[in-house]
């Protein structure tokens, strides 16, 4: 725990906790009192804290859909763009538009699209790659990829003041608070 | 085992699959100090050297095809695909296992798979990276190869997008890239691990560059799971339909005893079968080397050899029917090809070690102490990598060097060149495999802090269960 009080404008507070459910608990209560602007960090994702966050429904599925659509669409045309209208080639009269033999690729090129879409998805709605984040600057916070949980609550959230927050996180139990600064 | 409830011991849950005793930082530094702590050693530098030296002879194989074209290889008509297309599809099926044991038991929820994972999602990467090399070598003008590719071309030429074999191009590559993909998205929350664990300045900064500022936020997770799992569900198809379009190289054709319709799952089944194979041979020799007797434990041992029997089982069952068609359909030239030629014929010392290796000593995995026997199952393993590469080699070169007419028929060897290539590939596993024991996670770290939370929580609910009535509120 960080002993020299915040400067001005500190990033946040963060309470750090040894048990999952701790930590769930601790972003419920500090949800129902109202912040918004906060994040949890744990070293495994943990069921229901992202909901204790307020935070439902990610739109990952829906990238992955349109991926796969894009690139099954794609995949056909350019197949079909190739053997019926720029490079036809009559075989005895067969069909230009043989798209049965057209489905293997069609089928590879959605599962391609729509992977490279759901890590590009993934990484974009993340805000990754970001090497620099302010919660790196706690010396502790090493610990949140090893065994610790944290609640960061951020001070652009129009309910935080530094006194109050503290106290706010304290009735927690928290194992410490560390400020985290910019 | 220091098991304190009778309960679990009656409920013959076998062995558990993560030894007791461990929390989120026990598995953590564990896992991590295998990378990051442990000193190099010379078990390890003359397994790397082995390899790399395997690798030198493959490039030196490679310099010698590309300089003399390949006719260095014992390729010439009848046979045209030897060793490069047994190789080829031997390296594939072995990816599969991988593919499997990371999606489809994800999907399937079999907790059980978690500390095999990553290292059966490398080995699938580097068999996909070995496979490839040999279709692209066979292409006779390799350097070339992009013209496989639909790529705008002053020669206004398309690939035959009815060709099993530019079906095999896009589903090679596409394979290529999902492994990759699901194996870094994978290990993302690892690398950050060993950022934050690492020692030394530069391994922090390399880490870290890998990482990407990976910190582990709820929001984060929630899409993380969300694309980790859509990814399992899109590899699960994937990994199906590759060895389908494997398959489809040789039954579009129409060579007896290639044109047939089991091929398609039977070439899956046996690429389960040969990958499961090479996850125990990789399994048994790291966890001795390394003490990771508490993740990979016996039940990953047994189940695997499970998974194998039945495979087996599959694969059995596509030899007896490729022999039944041929009989029942009366066809001549199939029947030829599977009832004398391949038996009996000058294959036939091939084609029984096949079955030997493949039906005959799986059987074995019926028998507890052989599942359980760590010796057994490691020598049984090797057996059935040796049987699935002399299927292949069955499949491309018996149907081949004896076809319709007798008079040109003839007989196939690997040159000292194809036998340079194919150990040379082994090489370049065996370096690979070496390289991201020492300087990746083996094992999950992640999910093994995710199996220590659901161990605690299943005990906490068996102890609730257990306690009398009156005590639980």
């Amino acid at each position: 725990m960080k002993s020299a009080p915040a400067p001005t404008g500190p990033y946040g507070l963060m309470a750090e906790f040894d048990r999952p459910d701790d930590l769930v608990e601790a972003t419920r209560r500090a949800y129902e009192h109202g912040y918004r602007m906060m994040e949890a960090y744990t070293p495994f994702p943990v069921d229901g804290l992202a909901e204790a966050l307020g935070f439902r429904h990610n739109r990952i599925a829906a990238v992955v859909l349109i991926g796969g659509v894009a690139g099954g669409l794609g995949g056909f045309f350019m197949q079909w763009f190739s053997a019926v209208i720029h490079y036809p080639v009559d075989i005895g009269g067969r069909p230009f538009n043989s798209w049965p033999a057209f489905i293997p690729i069609t089928f590879e090129m959605t599962v391609l699209f729509a992977a490279l879409a759901a890590v590009v998805g993934m990484l974009g709605l993340n805000g990754l790659p970001r090497p620099h984040h302010p919660v790196f600057n706690v010396p502790r916070f090493a610990l949140a990829s090893r065994n610790r949980f944290f609640l960061c609550l951020q001070a652009r959230d129009p309910l935080f003041d530094a006194e109050g927050t503290l106290r706010f996180l304290e009735e927690s139990q928290p194992k410490a608070i560390s400020v985290v600064p910019f | 085992m220091t098991h304190s409830d009778p309960e679990s011991d009656s409920a013959a849950e076998a062995s558990p699959v993560l030894a007791p005793g461990h929390t989120y930082g026990t598995v953590t530094d564990k896992i991590s100090a295998l990378v990051l702590v442990r000193p190099y050693n010379w078990r390890w530098f003359l397994g790397l050297g082995v390899g790399f030296a395997l690798t030198m002879m493959l490039l030196l194989a490679i310099t010698v095809l590309l300089v003399h074209g390949v006719g260095v290889w014992g390729v010439d008509v009848p046979v045209m695909w030897g060793f490069a297309i047994v190789n080829f599809v031997w390296w594939i099926g072995i990816g599969h296992a991988g593919t499997l044991i990371s999606a489809i038991l994800l999907l399937l929820k079999q907790d059980w798979r978690t500390s095999i994972n990553r290292f059966a999602e490398a080995m699938t990467l580097f068999a996909v990276a070995c496979a490839g090399l040999f279709p692209l070598l066979h292409l006779g003008r390799p350097w070339v190869f992009y013209w496989l590719l639909p790529y705008p071309n002053t020669m206004a030429l398309w690939p035959q997008w009815r060709s099993p074999l530019i079906w095999d191009v896009f589903a090679v590559s596409t394979y290529g890239t999902v492994s990759l993909l699901f194996w870094y998205v994978g290990l993302i929350p690892d690398l950050a691990t060993l950022r934050d664990r690492a020692k030394n300045r530069w391994a922090g900064y390399i880490y870290g560059c890998l990482a990407m500022g990976w910190r582990g936020s709820a929001r984060h997770w929630h899409r993380y799971r969300t694309a980790y799992l859509l990814l399992a569900g899109l590899a699960t198809p994937l990994v199906v339909s590759v060895h389908s379009v494997v398959s489809l190289d040789f039954t579009v054709a129409i060579l007896p005893g290639w044109h047939s319709t089991i091929f398609p799952p039977y070439f899956v089944a046996g690429a389960i079968f040969s990958g499961f194979a090479m996850v125990v041979t990789i399994a048994v020799p790291l966890r001795a080397a390394y003490g990771l007797h508490d993740f990979i434990t016996t039940r990953h041992l047994e189940n695997m050899a499970k998974v194998m029997l039945a495979t087996g089982l599959i694969v059995a069952y596509g030899y007896l029917m490729e022999a039944f068609t041929a009989w029942y359909s009366h066809n001549p030239y199939e029947e030829f090809v599977q009832l004398e030629n391949r038996p009996f014929g000058p294959y036939a010392h091939t084609y029984w070690m096949m079955l030997t290796c493949n039906v005959f000593i799986p059987q074995l995995l019926w028998f507890r102490s052989v599942r359980t026997s760590v010796l057994g199952l490691w020598v049984l393993a090797f057996f059935v990598n040796v049987g699935m590469w002399l299927e292949r080699y069955v499949i491309v070169v018996t149907s081949q060097h004896r076809d319709f007419l007798p008079s040109s028929w003839a007989m196939y060897h690997g040159t000292v060149w194809d036998y340079a290539t194919y150990y040379g590939t082994l090489g370049l596993f065996l370096s690979l495999m070496f390289l991201f024991i020492r300087f990746l996670p083996v094992i999950s770290i992640t999910e093994m802090r995710e199996l220590v939370h659901e161990t605690e929580q299943d005990q906490e609910r068996r102890a609730e269960q257990s306690s009398p009535e009156g005590t639980v509120p």
